[in-house]
């Protein structure tokens, strides 16, 4: 690994400042993705900024309408969390599942968001749970949020603080992971709120997380696994890699999803 | 470079690291505890678990420089020397090791398990034991020896 010069920074002011001053400066959160990446010289920043020494940035806040979850909590605490649990159970149930108990410890949801892995699995909340990504300088509701593989509509420089979610009438997450990695080979979050479904895969397609348009209408209809029955996403946007072809992928998706709503309308 | 600070096996320790060392590299060449294995380095094995603040955590995929302020126990904290501490007598009467390269790990996320669930089911051990990887004993006798060592942890 090339070497770096590591600043840890106690408040967001500086830690912005420590980025517009480095030529080549790169954030680290929990470092699940970043330390690997640095391994591999698939980056070479010449300044690492741990956002780990702001405190403000980590913690988890309900209200009446739902949870705030700052950026550098660690995806144990929100599977933990009695606040998460209660009102979105879905979301502490999905953060239980991803990578293994190590990875839970370290890894952080701003900066598996600033990310957007294709196969990630938070991506897929935030965008069922139509969750707003907040940041040092705006707030981004979810669908402008992700853009494309590892891509996201984070300027230059700027910090997820918090994301916030709004609890849905029912949900539930089901995924399919690689065995190795524990990465979603195919992930699905459905939301039922008063506004309607939504339903999100993660794993599958070619551009990142993405709604899944024809579900989410039959699933308004009528709110049940039948509903899915003969629905499937045309697999020719979907990634084929040494893992899984896109038309397995494709399979994938309909049976999580189905699986997904059973659990979604059984715990209702 | 930074200067760190840190608490590792209930001893304080002042070093200066490159930005760039892994925690497990610190624990193995500064500090010369060897106990930590690295094993993938690609954090998918689990033979390089320590607790950072009472949490496992792979330390190929921590910087030393995270863990300043913290405090670190590894393997070599379980026991006196020559001795074994309840987890690690279980590992060894269930022959929950063949080759014993990812044994410190496992033991290691054990002891985090147990901390947590002092009574867990089968089910639990092996959702609990996801992040570790063993190419010798087909998992079934750690299991056992974590459920056994459980029980002797609980007394």
């Amino acid at each position: 690994m090339q070497d770096f010069h590591f600043t840890r920074p106690d408040d967001l002011a500086a830690a912005g400042q420590a980025h517009q001053a480095s030529d080549d400066g790169a954030y680290m959160a929990g470092g699940q993705t970043l330390i690997p990446v640095l391994k591999q010289g698939l980056a070479m920043p010449e300044d690492v900024i741990d956002l780990n020494g702001i405190a403000d940035l980590s913690g988890i806040e309900a209200d009446g309408h739902g949870i705030t979850i700052g950026a550098t909590t660690r995806h144990a605490s929100v599977a933990a969390s009695e606040a998460v649990c209660q009102a979105i159970p879905a979301l502490a149930d999905l953060a239980g599942r991803i990578g293994d108990p190590q990875v839970r410890n370290r890894g952080t949801i701003g900066g598996s968001l600033a990310n957007n892995d294709p196969s990630a699995d938070y991506p897929a909340a935030v965008l069922a749970l139509n969750a707003t990504v907040v940041t040092d300088r705006r707030e981004i509701a979810a669908e402008a949020f992700f853009d494309g593989l590892f891509t996201t509509n984070l300027n230059e420089g700027e910090i997820i603080t918090r994301v916030r979610f709004a609890a849905p009438d029912r949900a539930a997450y089901e995924k399919f992971p690689n065995p190795a990695s524990r990465y979603a080979l195919v992930g699905v979050f459905v939301a039922q709120t008063a506004d309607g479904v939504r339903v999100a895969v993660t794993g599958a397609g070619q551009d990142g997380v993405f709604r899944a348009a024809e579900m989410e209408t039959a699933l308004a209809d009528s709110f049940s696994a039948g509903a899915l029955d003969g629905i499937a996403v045309p697999a020719d946007d979907l990634m084929t890699d040494m893992h899984a072809a896109a038309d397995y992928r494709a399979h994938l998706i309909t049976v999580m999803a189905k699986r997904a709503v059973a659990r979604a309308a059984a715990t209702a | 470079m930074p200067d760190i600070t840190l608490n590792v096996n209930r001893q304080a320790v002042s070093k200066t690291v490159e930005g760039r060392t892994l925690l497990v590299e610190f624990i193995r060449e500064t500090l010369g505890l060897t106990g930590t294995h690295m094993g993938c380095d690609t954090s998918q094995c689990g033979a390089c678990v320590v607790h950072l603040d009472g949490k496992p955590v792979k330390s190929c995929t921590v910087l030393a420089a995270q863990a300043d302020g913290a405090e670190v126990k590894t393997i070599e904290s379980l026991a006196p020397e020559g001795e074994m501490n309840p987890m690690q007598r279980a590992f060894h009467e269930h022959h929950g090791l063949q080759c014993g390269f990812c044994t410190p790990g496992m033991v290691m996320t054990a002891m985090a398990l147990v901390a947590e669930n002092p009574d867990p089911t089968e089910a639990q051990v092996r959702h609990g034991l996801e992040g570790n990887i063993c190419r010798c004993t087909g998992y079934q006798n750690i299991v056992a020896a974590v459920l056994d060592g459980a029980k002797a942890m609980r007394g």
